[in-house]
């Protein structure tokens, strides 16, 4: 009896623990959303547009689209834009089979053309900005790498992106078009992860984007290659056919071309469209 | 209770006993708030495997699971999650024996600490492993400077990866084990003479064998099924650290049918071991 007394008690210890790990963790994931959601009491401006924009949108555009979506909510009260940030196939796979979403930024044509080819689209999607590859490496850059080809070398670690990936598609472009056979290490499931792993020094180059280099400030070193202006991808944007909000994200995709928005995505890096 | 049904109990109890009580339920019937959430609850869990099954692209089956890549991806998942399995039952049968037989202070926070991984997030393992075992991390670093050891990017990584997730399975369900096995008889081989180490060799070990097999079940399961640590420590490169479930990931982004011929690989392959381990898995000591 005793025994299985303190088994029961020594369970509900252990209950306990778990319990309140994952609260810690749930009180972790839940203080970004609350965070970003601004006050919704002020009176609308125009009250046609309220409640919530849904983006899906490619890893590379995290910093950048994230500031337009303060802006967003700042301009128009009332209205909260969440974001669904990962690798362009994975969210145009989730918009395919049924993901509620307003909007889809996907970092290539390529990607795009899965949700526009079943459909899932309206109209045609616009290019709002470009992006250039750059080598990602570890600050300061003491492996003395200058290009593409220094890369190949067998003692560096080198992380590419999948080539399912619009940056590992466009990445392995680049390296075929100038005869280049290059090993990774790992063919990672984003153009962040990659980043990530040059910035926690596990590799010590990555082939990713100008604007990650950038986001990462003085984590990486970037370097440039001319052999990325063959591999210069095109974003494009499009409002969803099942777009449960689509009036307000209508006016998210005005913003990300507007003047205004252009500005934010320059500053991040991208290139004009 | 048991007055009633002695003599089927002590029938039932030779052939296998959990099943002693049934004839007693079916009498009342089965109380409908627990039948209809009991079948929910079982189509719940069979309706997307089902679903697996009905939308399985059965005729470019063949030509799918022929491809050098899935038997890459597969061999490797097969291996890692054995090796897994093997530091698991190394490393986490004695844990489990300190946890159950032993007093020390703060006892209780080691066990709940043993079962974090559980509840952990598998990528937050990943990343937790990268700061302690990286080329950079606080062990790591050592490991690469000393030895020229680095764990991140190798088949080695994965196994330490799943090894890290699996292990709780295996110490909370080995500890379960001995908590049920008399101490007694271990007490016995020591008072004739048996050191401790002897007692837990040929006494304890023999005693607690099914409760071993059925946590490296479990831990070799759910180290095949690994993604998130695997993915986050290991990274992604075919034939060395793509298991079968970042291929199904990666080949559900562009090519869904052979995501699904993956997934149905990894289903065939856990129902058969697990209909394989059936008799030890149904029956712990």
């Amino acid at each position: 009896m005793t025994r299985s007394a303190r088994r029961t008690r020594r369970t509900l210890h252990v209950a306990g623990a778990g319990a309140a790990a994952l609260l810690a963790l749930s009180a972790c994931s839940s203080s970004d959303d609350s965070s970003s959601s601004k006050s919704d009491t002020s009176a609308s401006a125009s009250p046609k547009m309220s409640g919530t924009v849904t983006v899906f949108a490619a890893a590379s555009l995290k910093e950048s689209f994230t500031t337009l979506g303060k802006e967003f909510e700042t301009a128009h009260p009332g209205t909260k834009v969440t974001f669904n940030f990962a690798g362009s196939d994975t969210l145009a796979a989730s918009i395919t089979s049924g993901a509620p979403a307003d909007v889809f930024a996907a970092a290539s044509p390529k990607t795009m053309a899965i949700v526009t080819d079943k459909g899932d689209g309206v109209g045609t999607p616009a290019t709002f900005v470009r992006n250039q590859l750059e080598i990602a490496t570890l600050p300061g850059n003491p492996d003395k790498v200058t290009s593409l080809k220094d890369l190949t070398r067998s003692s560096l670690k080198v992380v590419l992106c999948d080539k399912t990936v619009p940056c590992g598609a466009a990445a392995q472009k680049a390296l075929t078009a100038s005869k280049l056979k290059l090993t990774p290490v790992s063919y990672e499931e984003d153009v962040k992860s990659a980043l990530n792993k040059v910035v926690l020094k596990e590799a010590d180059a990555a082939v990713v984007y100008k604007t990650d280099v950038h986001a990462a400030g003085s984590k990486v070193e970037g370097v440039e290659f001319p052999e990325s202006a063959d591999a210069i991808n095109d974003y494009p944007i499009v409002l969803l056919k099942n777009a449960p909000n689509a009036v307000a994200a209508k006016a998210f995709i005005a913003l990300v071309q507007s003047a205004e928005g252009q500005k934010v995505l320059s500053a991040a890096g991208f290139l004009k469209p | 209770m048991t007055k009633l049904d002695t003599s089927d109990a002590a029938a039932e109890t030779l052939k296998g006993g959990p099943r002693r009580r049934r004839v007693r339920m079916t009498g009342h019937g089965v109380p409908l708030p627990l039948l209809v959430p009991a079948l929910v609850g079982l189509a719940f869990l069979l309706l997307p495997l089902l679903a697996l099954l009905v939308r399985a692209p059965w005729r470019s089956l063949p030509s799918q699971l022929t491809s050098t890549e899935v038997w890459q991806a597969l061999q490797l998942s097969l291996l890692s999650a054995t090796l897994a399995t093997a530091v698991c039952l190394v490393l986490g049968v004695p844990l489990a024996w300190l946890l159950a037989r032993t007093e020390f202070p703060g006892r209780r926070l080691v066990r709940a600490l043993v079962t974090l991984p559980l509840v952990l997030p598998p990528v937050v393992g990943g990343v937790a492993l990268l700061l302690a075992l990286g080329r950079n991390g606080v062990v790591g670093q050592w490991l690469d400077s000393w030895f020229g050891i680095t764990l991140p990017f190798t088949t080695t990584g994965v196994v330490v990866a799943e090894a890290f997730v699996a292990m709780p399975f295996l110490v909370i369900s080995v500890e379960g084990t001995l908590r049920a096995a008399d101490p007694r008889y271990e007490e016995a081989a020591q008072t004739l003479g048996a050191s401790r180490f002897t007692a837990f060799r040929r006494v304890t070990l023999p005693l607690i064998a099914p409760g071993i097999a059925a946590g490296s079940v479990l831990a070799w399961a759910r180290a095949l099924g690994e993604f998130g640590a695997t993915i986050t420590f290991a990274g992604n490169f075919p034939g060395r650290t793509q298991t079968m479930p970042l291929a199904v990931y990666l080949a559900l982004q562009n090519d869904p049918e052979a995501a699904i011929a993956l997934s149905l690989v990894l289903l065939a392959v856990s129902i058969a071991v697990l209909a394989g381990l059936r008799d030890r898995w149904m029956t712990p000591s």
